[in-house]
Parts: C-alpha cells; sequence; structure tokens
C-alpha cells in the first residue's frame, strides 16, 4: 500500500523529475563540449521538452489525481499547461539560436537555466500546496533573473535584472507575508484544506483579507497588471530580445495557473473580495498599458506596455468569477502567449550581428524586403489589436461576453473602447511596414527550421481564428475537469 | 452542390482568386498578374448571377440558405441566405470589383499582384457581410473586410494617405466594438448569434434602445451620416482610383444594408422611437452638406461630399416606415453605387493624364476629350437626379413616401434636386465646359478603349435602371413588404 503511494507520488511527478534530471545532463555534458559541439546542448534540450511531452501525454488521465500528501497535482489542467509550456519553450529556442550565438552567450548554461526556468514553472502549475508554490516561483524567478543578465557586459541587461531582483524579491516578500496571514488565519497551507476552512466560516476575517491582499498584490507583480507593472518595460528593453521572448511568452502560463490555484482553488470563498481588487487592477492595465504604449518607438518597450493592457484582458476573465470566465481567461493567455512569441520572433528574425531591430523605424518597408515576413507581422499586429479573423479577436471574444455574462455591461464597454484606442499603435507597425520606404536593405535570412517555425506560428494565428473551436475545446476541457 | 452554395462560392471564389494572384503575380509580370485578376473576378461575377436567375420572388424570407456549425463552444453558425435587398448588393458588389480591376489596368505599376488581390479579397468579405446570417460570421466579415482597405488606401493612396487610412480604420473600429457588444448581449439573452433568433427576441425598450445605439455606432459611421461623416472626404481624396470606387459604392452601402438587417428589426421599438431624430440627422446630411459640397475646390471631395448627402435620401427612406420610402431607399442605394463609382472613375480618368484634381486646373475639357466629356456630362445629370437616369428614380420614391409622413421633410428632401444640380453641374461647368484652360488641358488624350468601355457599361447601367428600375423593386418588394410587418410589431414584453 505505502508502494504503491510512492509509486503513484513518482509517476504524477514524473515530467518534473525526468526534465530536473536532463537540466543537469545538459549542464553537465555542457562541460565538455566545445563551442563547435555545443549544438549537442542545443539537441540534448530539445529532445528533453520532447520526452517530457511524450511523458505527460503517456501518463495523462482526464481526472484529478493528488500527490506527495496532497502537495502536488496531476489534473488535466496541468497536463495541458504543460504541454503548452514544453512547446512554447521550444519555440523559445528555435527562434533565440541564432541570435544568442551570434553574442556569445550560446552556452551551456543558457539551455540549463531554461530547463531549470521551466522546472519552475511546471511545478507552479501542478502546485496544490502555499510552499510547492512559492518553490515553483522562485526556481522560475531565479533562473529568469540570472538569465536577462546573461550578456553581463552590457549594462542595461545588469540594470534590468537588478531592478527584475529587487522588485521580485519585494514581490515574493508580499506573497510570503499574505500566504503566512491566510495560514494564521486558517490553520493550512494545503489549498483544498484552505477552502474547506473558509466554507466552514471558521476563519478570522479581517486577518483573511489582509492576507488576500498581499497574496493579490504579489500575484499582480508576477503577471505585470498595473499598479504592479514598474519592472515590466524595463526588464522587456534590457534583457537581450531572445530572453525577453522567454520572460515575456510562457511564464505566463505559470502565472495563469498560479492564479487559478490560490485564487479559485484555495480563496474561492472569497470571490467577492478579490474581484472589486482585480476590477481596478483590469482597468488600470487596459488604459496605462494601451495609452502609454503610444508613446513608446522602442519595439521591446511598446510590446511591454501592450503586454500590460493583455493581462488586463486576461484578468476580465477571472474577475467574472464563473467557469465561463476561467476557460476563456485560459484561452487569452493561450492566445496571447502564441502572439507574444512570434512578436519577439519577428524581433529576433530583423536582428543581425551588431545589430538589434528592436526600433519601430527597423521594421519600416518591410514589405518591400520581405513580403511574406511582412504578412505573418501583419497578421500578429492584427490579432494583437483584436480585429478578425485572426486569434486575437477570439481571445477578446471570449473574456469579454464572460464579463458581460457576470453583468459588468459598462466595465466591457470601457474595455473595447480602449482596445481601439489599443489598435492605433499596432496599426503604426503595419503603417511602418506597408506604407513607407525601407532603411534597411539587408537580406533576411533565417536558419530553415526559425523560417519554418515562424511560419508556422504566423498562420497559426490566422488558421486559428477561422477554426477556435478545437482550442476552445481544449481550454473547456483542461479547466472543467480540474476545478470542481 | 452547386445549388445550395451558391452563397459560399460567392464568398470564397473571389478570396482564393486573391490568394491566387498573391502567389502567382510579381511586377515583373504584371501583364499576367492582372490578367488572373480580371478572370478571378468574372468568375467571381459569374458565381453570383444565379442569385438573381433563381431568386423568388414571391418569397420575403431568406433565400439559398446554408448552414454549418462553425464554433459549438459558443453555438456560432456559419450561416448564409439573402433576402431580396441583398441580392442586388452583392450583385453589385461582383460587378464593381470587375469594374475596379480593369480600372486599374494601366494606372497601378507598383505591387500590382498585392493591390489586386486586396480588391478580390474585399469583395469576397463584401458579399459575406451582406450574406451572414449569424452574428459573429457577420462582425468578423465585417472586419476583416477593413484589413484590405486600409492597405490598399495606405500604400497606394495620395501624399496624405497615412493620415486618412489611420482615421478610417480607427474610427469604423471604434464603432464596431460596440456593436459586438451588442452581438454578446443579445448572445446571453437567447443563446444564439443567429439573426433570425434576434427578431424573435423579446426586449424591453431600455435594451432596445442600448442596442440600437451599439449598432448606430458602427453603421451610421460606415454610411456616413452627419456628424460622424468626418472620415469620409479624407479617405476618399487619398485613396487610389479604385479604393474610391469601392468605398463610394459598396462599403457606404454597407451600414445601410446594416440598418436594415440589424439595428431596425432587431429593436424595432426603439428605430420606431427615434424616427424623427434618424429623419432630422438625415436631412441635415442631405441640406447641409450639400452646401458642404458647394464649396469644395477639390473634384474627389466634392463627390464624396455629394455621397455623404446622397446617402441622407437612403436613411431617411429607411426610418419614413413606409413601402415607397424603403423600396426607394435599396433603389438610391444600387443607384448610388453606380453613379458615384462612374463620377470617381471619371475623376480618375483626368487625373491619370493631368495628376491632379483642384477643379481649378481644369476648364474646356470637352474641346479635347469629346467623348469623355459625354460620359461625364451624363453621370453628373445622373448625379443630380435627371429624370430618366436611375439617380432619379431613388430621390423621387423617397420625397414621394416623405410627403406622405411630413410635408416639411419632403420640401427638405427635395431642395437637394436644386443644390445637387448646383454643385454637380457647376463642377462639370468648370472642369469641362469654357475655353481650353491652360496647355496641359489642351495636349489630353481622349478615352482609349478600355476606359470606353468601363464607362459605356456603368452608362447603360445608370439609363438602364433609370428608365427600368423594376428589376430592382421587384427583388425587393416582398422583402421590403415582410420587413415593414415586422417592424410593425412591438417587441416590448408584457
Amino acid at each position: 500500500m505505502m508502494n504503491n503511494a510512492i509509486t503513484y507520488d513518482l509517476i504524477a511527478a514524473l515530467p518534473e523529475i525526468f526534465v530536473l534530471c536532463m537540466a543537469m545532463v545538459v549542464l553537465l555534458v555542457s562541460l565538455f563540449l566545445s563551442a563547435r559541439t555545443l549544438y549537442i546542448s542545443y539537441i540534448l534540450t530539445q529532445v528533453t521538452l520532447l520526452g517530457a511531452a511524450f511523458i505527460t501525454v503517456s501518463t495523462h488521465i482526464p481526472a484529478v489525481g493528488y500527490a506527495f500528501n496532497g502537495m502536488f497535482v496531476d489534473d488535466p489542467l496541468s497536463d495541458i499547461l504543460k504541454l503548452m509550456i514544453y512547446l512554447g519553450t521550444s519555440m523559445v529556442l528555435v527562434y533565440s539560436r541564432s541570435y544568442i550565438a551570434l553574442r556569445g552567450m550560446y552556452r551551456g548554461e543558457f539551455f540549463a537555466l531554461v530547463l531549470f526556468a521551466m522546472l519552475g514553472m511546471m511545478i507552479m502549475v501542478s502546485g496544490q500546496h502555499f510552499l510547492t508554490l512559492y518553490m515553483g516561483l522562485e526556481l522560475l524567478s531565479l533562473c529568469l533573473y540570472s538569465l536577462v543578465a546573461l550578456d553581463r557586459d552590457n549594462p542595461r541587461s545588469t540594470e534590468a535584472a537588478m531592478k527584475y531582483f529587487v522588485l521580485g524579491a519585494l514581490a515574493s516578500g508580499m506573497l510570503l507575508y499574505g500566504m503566512s496571514m491566510i495560514y494564521g488565519a486558517t490553520g493550512a497551507l494545503e489549498l483544498s484544506q484552505i477552502n474547506a476552512a473558509l466554507v466552514n466560516g471558521m476563519a478570522d476575517r479581517s486577518v483573511l483579507i489582509l492576507g488576500l491582499v498581499f497574496v493579490v498584490a504579489g500575484v499582480a507583480f508576477k503577471l505585470g497588471a498595473v499598479p504592479f507593472q514598474m519592472w515590466l518595460p524595463d526588464v522587456y528593453h534590457g534583457a537581450p530580445t531572445a530572453v525577453t521572448l522567454l520572460v515575456g511568452s510562457v511564464p505566463k502560463f505559470a502565472a495563469f495557473a498560479f492564479v487559478i490555484r490560490l485564487l479559485i482553488q484555495g480563496l474561492q470563498v472569497l470571490t467577492v473580495d478579490w474581484q472589486g481588487m482585480l476590477i481596478v487592477m483590469a482597468v488600470l492595465s487596459i488604459s496605462i498599458g494601451n495609452i502609454t504604449a503610444i508613446a513608446q518607438t522602442n519595439l521591446k518597450r511598446m510590446l511591454a506596455y501592450s503586454t500590460i493592457s493583455h493581462i488586463g484582458f486576461l484578468l476580465f476573465g477571472f474577475l467574472s468569477g464563473s467557469m465561463n470566465g476561467y476557460i476563456s481567461s485560459m484561452f487569452y493567455i493561450s492566445a496571447y502567449v502564441l502572439m507574444t512569441l512570434g512578436g519577439f520572433g519577428m524581433i529576433l528574425l530583423l536582428s543581425r550581428k551588431g545589430f538589434e531591430a528592436e526600433n519601430l523605424d527597423d521594421f519600416k518597408g518591410l514589405n518591400q524586403r520581405s513580403p511574406w515576413y511582412a504578412f505573418l507581422m501583419l497578421l500578429l499586429m492584427f490579432s494583437m489589436a483584436g480585429v478578425p479573423p485572426t486569434l486575437g479577436f477570439y481571445a477578446k471574444f471570449t473574456v469579454l461576453q464572460a464579463a458581460l455574462q457576470a453583468g459588468f455591461v459598462s466595465l466591457v464597454i470601457f474595455a473595447v473602447l480602449m482596445a481601439a484606442v489599443g489598435a492605433f499603435y499596432y496599426l503604426r507597425i503595419v503603417k511602418l511596414m506597408y506604407f513607407d520606404e525601407p532603411q534597411d536593405h539587408a537580406p533576411i535570412t533565417p536558419s530553415p527550421d526559425m523560417a519554418l517555425v515562424l511560419g508556422i506560428n504566423g498562420m497559426a494565428i490566422l488558421i486559428l481564428g477561422l477554426m477556435p473551436q478545437r482550442l476552445m475545446e481544449l481550454c473547456a476541457y483542461a479547466v472543467a475537469h480540474s476545478l470542481q | 452542390m452547386f445549388e445550395s452554395n451558391i452563397l459560399s462560392l460567392s464568398i470564397w471564389v473571389p478570396i482564393l482568386a486573391g490568394i491566387l494572384v498573391l502567389a502567382t503575380g510579381n511586377d515583373a509580370r504584371a501583364g499576367l498578374t492582372r490578367w488572373i485578376a480580371l478572370l478571378g473576378s468574372i468568375a467571381g461575377f459569374l458565381m453570383t448571377l444565379p442569385l438573381y436567375t433563381r431568386f423568388d420572388y414571391a418569397d420575403g424570407g431568406f433565400q439559398f440558405q446554408e448552414g454549418y456549425n462553425w464554433i459549438p463552444s459558443f453555438n456560432i453558425h456559419y450561416h448564409l441566405g439573402v433576402d431580396g435587398i441583398a441580392v442586388p448588393l452583392i450583385l453589385l458588389t461582383s460587378f464593381t470589383t470587375m469594374i475596379v480591376v480593369l480600372a486599374s489596368w494601366e494606372v497601378i505599376q507598383k505591387r500590382v499582384a498585392q493591390y489586386m488581390a486586396a480588391f478580390l479579397i474585399m469583395s469576397g468579405l463584401m458579399i459575406g457581410v451582406f450574406s451572414a446570417l449569424d452574428g459573429i460570421l457577420f462582425y468578423v466579415f465585417w472586419e476583416a473586410m477593413l484589413i484590405p482597405m486600409f492597405l490598399v488606401i495606405g500604400i497606394w493612396g495620395g501624399p496624405n494617405r497615412v493620415y486618412a487610412t489611420i482615421k478610417f480604420f480607427l474610427y469604423t473600429l471604434l464603432g464596431s466594438l460596440l456593436m459586438l457588444v451588442a452581438f454578446i448581449y443579445l448572445f446571453h439573452q437567447s443563446n444564439s448569434f443567429e439573426i433570425i433568433d434576434y427578431y424573435m427576441l423579446p426586449l424591453p425598450l431600455s435594451v432596445q434602445l442600448f442596442i440600437f445605439f451599439a449598432f448606430f455606432m458602427a453603421f451610421a459611421v460606415k454610411i456616413p451620416m452627419w456628424p460622424v461623416h468626418t472620415w469620409l472626404p479624407d479617405a476618399h481624396v487619398e485613396a487610389p482610383t479604385g479604393g474610391s470606387v469601392v468605398l463610394a459604392a459598396i462599403m457606404l452601402k454597407l451600414g445601410a444594408y446594416g440598418f436594415l438587417r440589424f439595428a431596425m428589426p432587431i429593436a424595432p421599438d426603439a428605430a420606431h422611437y427615434l424616427a424623427t431624430p434618424m429623419i432630422i440627422l438625415s436631412l441635415i446630411a442631405v441640406v447641409y452638406i450639400a452646401f458642404v459640397a458647394l464649396a469644395q475646390q477639390d473634384m474627389k471631395k466634392l463627390i464624396a461630399y455629394s455621397s455623404i448627402s446622397h446617402m441622407g435620401f437612403v436613411t431617411l427612406g429607411l426610418f419614413i416606415f413606409n413601402p415607397l420610402g424603403m423600396e426607394g431607399g435599396v433603389v438610391q442605394m444600387i443607384s448610388h453605387g453606380f453613379i458615384s463609382g462612374a463620377m470617381f472613375l471619371c475623376v480618375g480618368v483626368l487625373y491619370d493624364r493631368m495628376h491632379s484634381r483642384q477643379i481649378a486646373d481644369y476648364g474646356g475639357v470637352v474641346n479635347t476629350m469629346p467623348t469623355f466629356a459625354a460620359f461625364a456630362v451624363l453621370f453628373a445629370m445622373a448625379n443630380a437626379g435627371l429624370p430618366g437616369t436611375s439617380g432619379f428614380v431613388g430621390e423621387f420614391m423617397v420625397i414621394l413616401a416623405a410627403v406622405q409622413e411630413n410635408f416639411w421633410y419632403a420640401f427638405l428632401a427635395a431642395t437637394t434636386l436644386i443644390l445637387g444640380a448646383a454643385y454637380t453641374l457647376w463642377m462639370v461647368k468648370r472642369v469641362f465646359f469654357g475655353a481650353v484652360g491652360n496647355s496641359h488641358v489642351a495636349e489630353l488624350q481622349d478615352l482609349n478603349k478600355r476606359e470606353f468601355v468601363i464607362l459605356g457599361v456603368l452608362a447603360l447601367m445608370v439609363l438602364g435602371f433609370g428608365l427600368y428600375p423594376q428589376p430592382i423593386t421587384e427583388l425587393t418588394h416582398a422583402t421590403v413588404e415582410q420587413l415593414l410587418t415586422h417592424l410593425a410589431q412591438s417587441k416590448i414584453p408584457g
């Protein structure tokens, strides 16, 4: 009996165990590789992702299973989010390979750090206990801090890493403080026990609400919602673009799971209390994100502010406080990650040795240099603006209908007005690509794998925009089978 | 297969042709690209013809319906169907696309494939707008159509094109997003995105007013009604000729069509409640904008303002709520499609030769381009509403309808027959008649064969529908009757 329990624990956490082992293998193997043979680390990393995906799929069951005495959960939500994380990370690696190679960052540590960061995300996704969740978050954050500083001679990167670290530590502190208060009020650290204690009404409400405020603040920091967004533009701008690509994309899946676990599985009884906070943050994020983005001339900063506004839309799904809302949030975050990967992928595509294509003007006349890539960027921009027939439209559609169903009519009208404001700066990129003459005439020569993946990424925006049903079903399946 | 999928073919044949043009065309083989585009547009036109030949005149409901599940999670269907109001507009769309492809034959020299593809894809999307019977399907077509137009104005437009095209896009987007909110609201009330279900849905007046307002924002911008018309003159002036033609001939009609298909039948009580303000806005467009047109120096701007003024007639006809007015509105839409398209093509003919749209740069064109002048005067007369041309029929029907409603509506509307004649004929006088204005005008070449064919076909249409408008009124009659019966019933519950 005892043995069975341990076996189950190990099977539930098998993807994590596998990734952990492989991360250490990659780290060790890289020590013995020369610059010429370092591609082996790259391939090993990709193989790790493939292996992890295989394990996740083969151990998948459409039911909730707890492991390690309820600290860890293996449910459809975690499995599907993990699969999305593997896919996203794999795309990050494809896009950043030549970029980091040209900038002297093509080292074993890069791959090991990416794998450890991913491990952190996986633990967050499966965390069912304050400690597991916190452990996953810190593992992810520490890896990201060091990745941002990977280009260590670049003052901008080090500054960004420092800022990220200090503010991140502060946020972690707030989160822990909040968690300790909730522990004090309920006497539990495990989410299901916390929920049970709240349902019984045993907890002291004033302590609980104070704890909730700190937890929400910590979560909002990690998501990058206003007023906890200060770090985001600087980190996006300062980090090497390959790292920005990572920071901006896949960890959002983990952050999404974090919100689901903490606020919905753990603190659902307090919905009315956190709903109000999310409304304020959503409104502020959408307005400040969209309005500030207009003033940016640096594309990375612009996308950072656009991220802030997207997070605002994401919160719309949560604040609806319904299953419909959580499903639409998951759909939104999937669409968002796919668009972000494509957007930063385009910056990486146009960058070359000694040149960062991070200013808006670097996109001038792209249609004349390469109609195909201009078209992909066009799709990405219209998708981010939420114009059909692209995926971004359905992303906005689903969260708005969830919020409207919950009765937030004026909030939804405000959001669509802000979406029209946001359309302006996305249109500006299209304008630069299509209406202006190119300044830069360098040929665009991506590696075949990058060309292929970027092409698929861009077309996926269109194809999923025409046929979003499958992705919607997947999100509905994941959320509905995991939350009771 | 062809029997039941006529609408799908009408939508997707031009879109696929556009993709083919994009894939095969480049500027080195521009000739081939143009021919593929022309064949694509002709194929698209042929696809829409059965809608007319097989139409059942007695049926006022939706015909040629086809429906498939599209996004079951939200009960969204790929549901198409047309009634007597949509069919003439669809035919106008596919016809205009052929004209535009032909008209751009020599003018467009850079990025020919992208230009032609944009118009072919736009044509398919606009037909989609006219035939969608599902709210979200409609919205997808409605918004997607903006993207090619945005690019057409921005890439091939005039000096101030960026301002004009971004203004065009943002204006339309802002209005449409409110419409999306209305659709989602209706979805939560009825658990369906089917337009036909919305027709049956009882709604209290306050909700109807909100929904009507949301649709009004989307459609009034598109028509455009005063005071949200300011994007149109900018867009028209900067757009290339083809863009102006599509904008005036079809896109403006989408707004009026939207009122007929959505705003009025879904919120009939609100429509009755707000009929007087709507009529007043229409009359302001008719009268005030006509005076604005009188003051224009730029030919394209003048025609753009004249379009706004003529579209005022359409909305006036719709909100009088009688069969004559509504049919008159539809006839006016079709007729204005031909006339404004032809007027913009005429300006295009001059602009290609002189690279100026200023009225002051011309004078005495009739001396060097007699054939062209004959066409231009015909279209100008039609624009002024001369009996015998199609411009007269719609306006006359609307004015007659207005007399039945209120004498002063009719009186104000009728002033357009004077004002319209004034601004149009004054422009014709300054551009075409008198002595040869300057040495550039003296060197002008008359129409070539291609231009002659294009303008000739349009002239036949304008005269044909002017003398014999029955084809349009027969198509629309049953639908208009049914729509008015529906509008007469209150949807307020209890």
